[in-house]
């Protein structure tokens, strides 16, 4: 019991910041103008239920193309060297070091018609739109996340002993048993995070989609729409992202519980 | 039940910021003090100060060769101007209404004027102390956000108009708001991404069409412009609801045509040679900011000075030269030069002020309704499959939960059975 103490300030800052302003959005979301009690609020999400599967999937695909790209990168950056780790770690940062927008706002930039990009393309003869399309919202996303799905993989890899591969080595396993029975098994708990902190934001980001997207907006935009005049609206549906959300992360811990404990 | 709420809230911040530490406490007693210092010199040397609250960059400031508005002022009368700036027409009246400042000479828009004049936060001017408001054209005067002008004195004004980009359109093909909703300009109309302006222009195009100056609309009248809005996105001429975005777009030849503000697209024409302007055939909104005293002003002579000043055709030249709308006054226009008068961004003709509209106040719930359904014609009509698709995402979450939520508590009770027997 005692081990609790140092954690009190930060509780105090949960319970002020997080569980009083989810306590308010509940609230807002179960009334009316007036504070009566009402679920209309919910009909009026229905609205909007194709910008939640718009969402979720543009969520997935980004969620899903950043683990293809961050998973090998981790393992060989957590094979080199620790001075060299350090480096490498250091650079994937440097995007992170500028304002979110002026990244975002890069690539609108870069991708714009008669932009760097497309006027390349179009000296070989593709003709493309490049922006205003999903694929530009996936690569804001990916670009925008990539580095939080790289860190916790690379965590938990790097602490993958030495001695363990060579082991499995040992007893005869080839380099894609080695992979299957040991190095993965062992990265899951960092892929799980890393699937977490990606989907999540993704899901529910704004401006991305407003500056790279074209007349689709994702949830995001919506909620800070509605927010503006319909705090109600705008909490139900808050609610609704949050509870699928929720039941995403379940998912995910029981499914990292099975892979990770159970065998 | 909602204000209750917001004053807990309030009050939660209140605590919060008391447990703030010496940073917090120490900037909050600042904020004090000059509050208090304002107070004195207001109760000491009231007479020599006027408090003028006004759009950004929406005066003269005289740094490129032009008159410093203010500086003249303050040289010519002796009193000091405090000069301050807002945003937004809402920030200006929450400001109004909700903090203790005092302001002299506010600027707000027509809605705005119309809105404060009938909550009684104006106060009616005192003509003699205006003798320059005679050079006030009478076009500006005695709109419905004020039908006896009594309360305020058109400063500037500006309409919507369109801007298209020649190398993708030809010259003359445009004449009007109905050449957006054509699927021609695939993926290339920019429209107002706020509810007012881009509900107006829909209006407008409705058949039959409704009046946007109306003092309140029906949810027909709203509902029928939204699927107007809903058309411009699916016969695919829409490129996307923007703001400032605007600027970039159109300068950087990203997309065709774009309907903005009028002051605007001049900005945008000087940035790139290949954009020119259309004013719609159909008339557009036409906005009025005014000067206007509001209740909690301390210096009303002052005030009416002030607004007297601004009023000389010589300083409403400069200001009019420098933030490039258009001006009210008859005697400023004889002043400006050739650019200024030729173009109908600046100056349209007198036939085309005559199809414009102003905007009214409308009533809060008018208003969050329009917002509402602007954001359904931003995002397009759902679908039943997706609805169903989302309840029944919906349920299987919740399922699942419970599942493995009764799954871990068995385990415990199992869990703790084992350890007992243990």
């Amino acid at each position: 019991m005692k081990s609790k103490k140092p954690s009190i300030p930060y509780l105090g800052w949960m319970l002020v910041f997080t569980i009083v302003p989810l306590l308010m959005v509940l609230y807002y979301a179960f009334t009316d103008d007036t504070g009566a009690f009402t679920l209309n609020n919910f009909q009026n999400v229905s609205d909007y239920s194709h910008i939640f599967l718009y969402s979720l999937y543009v969520a997935l695909i980004s969620t899903v193309i950043c683990l293809v790209l961050a998973y090998p990168l981790a393992f060989s950056i957590s094979r080199c060297t620790q001075r060299k780790q350090s480096l490498i770690i250091m650079f994937l940062m440097v995007p992170m070091w500028m304002n979110f927008l002026l990244r975002v706002y890069a690539w609108v930039l870069i991708l714009q018609s008669y932009g760097p990009l497309d006027t390349m393309l179009q000296f070989f003869g593709i003709h493309i739109k490049l922006i205003g399309n999903t694929g530009a919202i996936v690569v804001g996303m990916v670009y925008e996340f990539l580095p939080i799905m790289i860190l916790p993989i690379h965590a938990v890899m790097s602490k993958i002993d030495d001695s363990l591969i060579e082991a499995a080595q040992d007893l005869g396993c080839n380099g894609f048993y080695v992979f299957r029975k040991v190095i993965f098994p062992l990265s899951v708990p960092g892929i799980i995070s890393g699937v977490t902190m990606v989907f999540v934001p993704t899901a529910s980001t704004f401006l991305v989609a407003q500056y790279l997207g074209g007349d689709q907006l994702m949830i995001g935009d919506v909620i800070e729409r509605v927010f503006q005049f319909n705090h109600n609206t705008g909490s139900a549906i808050a609610l609704v992202l949050m509870v699928v959300i929720l039941g995403f992360l379940v998912f995910m811990n029981r499914f990292g519980d099975k892979e990770a404990v159970g065998r | 039940m909602k204000r209750g709420l917001c004053i807990l809230t309030a009050l939660m911040l209140i605590l919060l910021s008391a447990a703030c530490l010496t940073s917090c406490e120490s900037s909050e007693a600042s904020a004090e003090d000059s509050a208090k210092s304002t107070a004195t010199a207001d109760s000491a040397s009231n007479a020599r100060e006027v408090n003028v609250y006004n759009w950004g960059e929406y005066i003269a400031p005289g740094d490129d060769g032009g008159m410093n508005v203010i500086a003249e002022f303050e040289k010519r009368y002796g009193i000091k101007v405090n000069y301050t700036n807002f945003e937004t027409n809402e920030e200006l009246y929450n400001v109004l209404k909700n903090s203790n400042s005092s302001y002299d000479v506010i600027i707000p828009s027509d809605y705005m004027v119309a809105r404060l004049r009938e909550e009684g936060m104006l106060e009616k001017l005192n003509f003699d102390n205006i003798p320059n408001y005679k050079n006030i054209d009478e076009r500006f005067l005695n709109q419905d956000f004020d039908p006896d002008s009594e309360y305020s004195v058109p400063y500037s004004w500006g309409f919507i108009a369109m801007v298209y980009n020649k190398a993708m359109i030809p010259e003359g093909e445009l004449t009007g708001f109905h050449d957006m909703w054509n699927p021609k300009y695939e993926n290339g109309v920019l429209m107002f991404n706020n509810s007012r302006d881009a509900m107006a222009i829909a209006m407008q195009l409705c058949d039959p069409p409704i009046d946007p100056g109306a003092k309140s609309f029906s949810e027909e009248d709203i509902s029928r412009a939204t699927d107007k809005l809903i058309e411009l996105k699916e016969c695919g001429a829409l490129k996307k609801y923007v703001m400032d975005q605007v600027f970039t777009e159109m300068e950087g030849s990203q997309a065709a045509i774009a309907a903005y503000y009028a002051g605007d697209i001049s900005t945008m024409m000087d940035n790139n040679e290949d954009l020119d302007y259309v004013i719609p055939e159909e008339g557009s909104n036409l906005f009025i900011d005014s000067m206007c005293i509001p209740t909690c002003c301390k210096h009303k002579e002052n005030a009416e000075l002030f607004i007297n000043f601004m009023c000389e055709p010589e300083i409403a030249a400069e200001n009019a030269a420098y933030i490039y709308y258009g001006t009210p006054n008859k005697e400023a226009l004889e002043l400006m030069d050739e650019d200024y008068l030729e173009s109908e961004l600046t100056n349209p003709p007198e036939e085309y002020l005559d199809k414009c509209y102003t905007f009214t106040n409308l009533d809060d719930k008018t208003y969050s309704r329009m917002q509402e359904d602007f954001i359904k014609a931003c995002t397009g009509k759902a679908s039943d499959a997706s609805v169903v698709t989302v309840a029944v995402l919906l349920g299987l979450v919740l399922l699942a939960t419970l599942t493995i939520t009764v799954l871990n508590i068995r385990r415990a009770i199992r869990n703790r059975g084992r350890i007992n027997k243990l």
